[in-house]
């Protein structure tokens, strides 16, 4: 790996350890193509100290690996680091405490939208993402959108976490499919079928922010559906849309009783007590039954599989991603031991193995990843491959900032789809509803 | 008066003034007072203050607001969710304060009576009260899951009553009582203990004398127990309306106000709005909105059950 020795490692004592350890830890198999680019020298400040904060972990690699990196981090710079976890429904509040009160973690690992809301308080990271951008291959659409306002890099992009289908692949093949089909049809009459055999799919409708957004964005998207058109105004109101909740009306017909109350532990826990066939998650199902002391489910695991969500009349993908961005607000007093700390978290030495161990569960934002070990092992991890290449963003077909975030709080999208699927209303009048709720953010 | 004196020399001459001024009652009374006022006006006042005047702006998460006037309260106005949550939290209100004033006066004169193990009992009905409410949050969401429910699986598996499982949580009706009943259960214990050591303020001998006269286990009730627990009726029901309407963490750990919106009590939606959605204006708007609602429950249960002569010493007619 020429790109190592290369580097202009004595000036910030980085790195040095760093190769010494990836030797160490021998996961390093398939390499990860690096263009020779020299390290940035924005000097680090004067006793600088870091506190960083980021969401709470899903899958336990998340935490354990992020952990030593940060410990890494320090060991090579002797920059101590704080590293806090926030559940996840208190790291928006706790991020918009810290960018109005003006103080707080310095770098702050944050949900998709929120660089959007603080732009003016950011830190401009445009050449920390030159760098990495220009030795890891360049990032992927995904990251470009939820990095950049104007041309301007205001976050990093860390990785993103997204749904698939997630299936029992013998009851599956049991109701006469090879696996899940990729047609909207197809996909229908599976479900109806597995129904039948007494095996369910179940997709959360309640107001659950990870699961019941993204199929329910899925289901909208894939048929032609929007909130907004590309000029931010509301556009949820259309026969595209009529036509995407008669098909999900259809879809929750097959249901599992009670998914209009789900939460997002609600199919893991289903899933795994093997109450339903199929659902949309993360890899987390998969990754808890493969890592799970109970031979039962070490078992079960073997029978869970992968597969993209069906593409609908659009023709083309519609899975919509959670994304964290790493935020360096303007009020942190070490910003560029704070801008070393990201790059340092993102370079392969640190960031391959935490994919590799969190096997899929979080998805790179930079290309050159792609040739990551935790995407050549298991073929069912391979299917959350290209999650920040193809994912629609969340105000598709608009621009990011509040009115997004506003609607995506309120569970607009969510609570169309559940009030069609259930009945409550006609999906003409969901529809139209939904345009008012949304019309209300987008006013100005 | 030595002692006075003797004092003020020890002051010395420079404290001679100081000396007379912490004497000076006015003035002390209000130094005596300041460290509640600030702690007051710090952390009650300002906060309060500031959700008011937030209400009247556009502020926003990140963005400092301008003033809009009455904007935010005219676009609730013509919010269907807001009169929907306006509707839940009155609802919520009035079934669990009643529900919890009903069962815990009942249990309040089960437990005044001489029980074996009276103590432990008293103790351990305590216990809903204790937990942290976001635990027993979490129990009840078990309790209510659509696939795991114990009460469901009693009826369906074991006792065979039922066909289907009970959707507690998906039907808005089913989500509304449900929620409804933990509260309650969450409840009862602090009005069941208030009532009783009101309970235990009644002499016996008024009781003697109504047996004597031969007064039925009714009448003693209506006409003795019931009017001297009245006053601390009067309190308990005005705190158990404010915890109640002011309730958040039970129905956001439970449903997240869902299912579409069916459950959301308007603390429930003003933090929705406010936090995750950043929209700080409307949010405050909603949550200043519960303002007038408070001080009407607090009167009125004051006024119409406290304010009787005899609790200023005078003697009821």
């Amino acid at each position: 790996m020429p790109g190592l020795t290369r580097r202009d490692t004595v000036k910030l004592g980085l790195g040095a350890l760093a190769a010494g350890s990836m030797l160490s830890t021998g996961t390093l198999r398939a390499a990860v193509p690096v263009k020779d680019v020299p390290i940035p020298d924005w000097p680090i400040e004067e006793g600088a100290t870091l506190r960083v904060l980021r969401p709470s972990k899903f899958v336990s690699a998340d935490e354990i690996w992020f952990r030593k990196n940060t410990e890494k981090f320090t060991e090579v710079t002797g920059i101590p680091v704080k590293l806090e976890f926030e559940s996840w429904e208190d790291l928006r509040p706790r991020t918009a405490v810290a960018a109005n009160v003006g103080s707080g973690p310095d770098v702050i690992v944050g949900w998709s939208d929120d660089p959007f809301q603080y732009v003016d308080k950011l830190r401009d990271m445009s050449d920390l993402a030159a760098y990495l951008g220009e030795k890891y291959g360049g990032w992927w659409p995904l990251a470009e959108r939820y990095g950049t306002k104007d041309g301007r890099w205001i976050s990093i992009p860390y990785g993103a976490a997204g749904g698939r289908v997630v299936y029992r692949k013998s009851w599956v093949n049991d109701v006469g499919y090879e696996d899940v089909p990729s047609d909207l049809d197809g996909f229908l009459d599976l479900c109806r079928k597995l129904k039948k055999a007494g095996h369910p799919p179940g997709l959360a409708l309640g107001n659950a922010v990870g699961d019941a957004n993204a199929w329910t964005h899925w289901l909208v998207w894939a048929h032609g559906g929007a909130m907004v058109d590309e000029n931010d105004r509301v556009i949820i109101n259309s026969k595209e849309t009529i036509e995407a909740l008669k098909y999900g009306k259809a879809l929750y017909e097959t249901f599992i009783p009670g998914t209009e109350s789900w939460l997002d532990a609600n199919n893991n826990k289903a899933f795994l007590s093997e109450q339903i066939g199929l659902t949309q998650n993360g890899i987390s199902i998969y990754f808890a039954a493969k890592n799970s002391d109970d031979p039962k489910l070490r078992e079960l695991a073997e029978d869970i599989y992968h597969a993209r969500m069906p593409i609908g009349p659009v023709g083309f993908p519609t899975e919509r991603s959670l994304v964290v961005n790493a935020m360096i607000f303007d009020y942190a007093p070490y910003p560029n031991a704070a801008k070393h700390y990201i790059r340092f978290m993102m370079e392969k030495e640190q960031y391959d193995p935490f994919l590799i161990n969190c096997i899929g569960y979080w998805n790179h934002p930079l290309k050159a990843y792609d040739e990551s070990e935790v995407w050549k092992t298991d073929p069912k991890v391979t299917v959350y491959q290209h999650i920040m290449k193809d994912s629609l963003w969340d105000s598709y077909k608009g621009s990011l900032g509040p009115a997004s975030q506003a609607v995506l709080a309120d569970f607009v999208m969510v609570q169309m789809v559940a009030a069609a699927c259930t009945g409550q209303v006609t999906p003409e009048e969901a529809a139209a509803e939904a345009a008012r709720r949304a019309s209300r953010y987008y006013k100005s | 008066m030595a002692a006075r004196s003797e004092r003020l020399e020890w002051g010395g001459g420079g404290l001679h003034w100081l000396a007379r001024l912490f004497d000076y009652k006015p003035f002390l009374i209000f130094m005596c007072l300041l460290p509640a006022v600030g702690l007051l006006v710090v952390f009650l006042t300002y906060p309060l203050g500031l959700g008011v005047w937030l209400a009247f702006t556009d502020a926003r998460i990140g963005r400092e607001g301008e003033f809009i006037g009455l904007l935010n309260y005219e676009l609730l106005f013509g919010d269907r969710i807001f009169w929907m949550s306006v509707g839940n939290t009155i609802l919520y209100t009035v079934v669990a304060t009643a529900g919890k004033f009903i069962l815990g006066l009942w249990l309040a004169l089960l437990l005044n009576r001489h029980l074996p193990f009276k103590s432990f009992l008293r103790a351990i009905i305590l216990v809903p009260w204790i937990v942290p409410t976001v635990l027993s949050a979490i129990a009840f969401w078990w309790i209510y899951d659509a696939q795991f429910s114990v009460l469901s699986y009693l009826l369906v598996d074991v006792l065979g009553w039922r066909d289907t499982y009970i959707n507690f949580l998906g039907d808005a009706w089913n989500a509304r009582w449900s929620l409804i009943a933990a509260n309650i259960w969450r409840g009862i214990p602090f009005v069941a203990i208030s009532l009783l050591a009101g309970l235990q303020t009644i002499s016996p001998s008024l009781y003697e004398a109504a047996l004597l006269d031969g007064a039925t286990p009714w009448q003693r009730f209506r006409y003795i127990t019931f009017p001297m627990i009245l006053p601390i009726l009067a309190v308990v029901l005005t705190f158990s309306v404010l915890f109640t309407f002011t309730d958040f963490q039970l129905v956001y750990a439970i449903t997240r106000g869902g299912p579409v919106n069916a459950t959301h009590l308007m603390a429930t939606l003003a933090f929705q709005r406010a936090i995750p959605g950043g929209q700080l204006g409307e949010g405050s708007a909603i949550a200043v909105a519960m303002i007038p609602f408070l001080v009407f429950a607090t009167v009125f249960s004051y006024f119409a059950l406290a304010r009787r002569k005899w609790q200023q010493g005078e003697s009821n007619e």
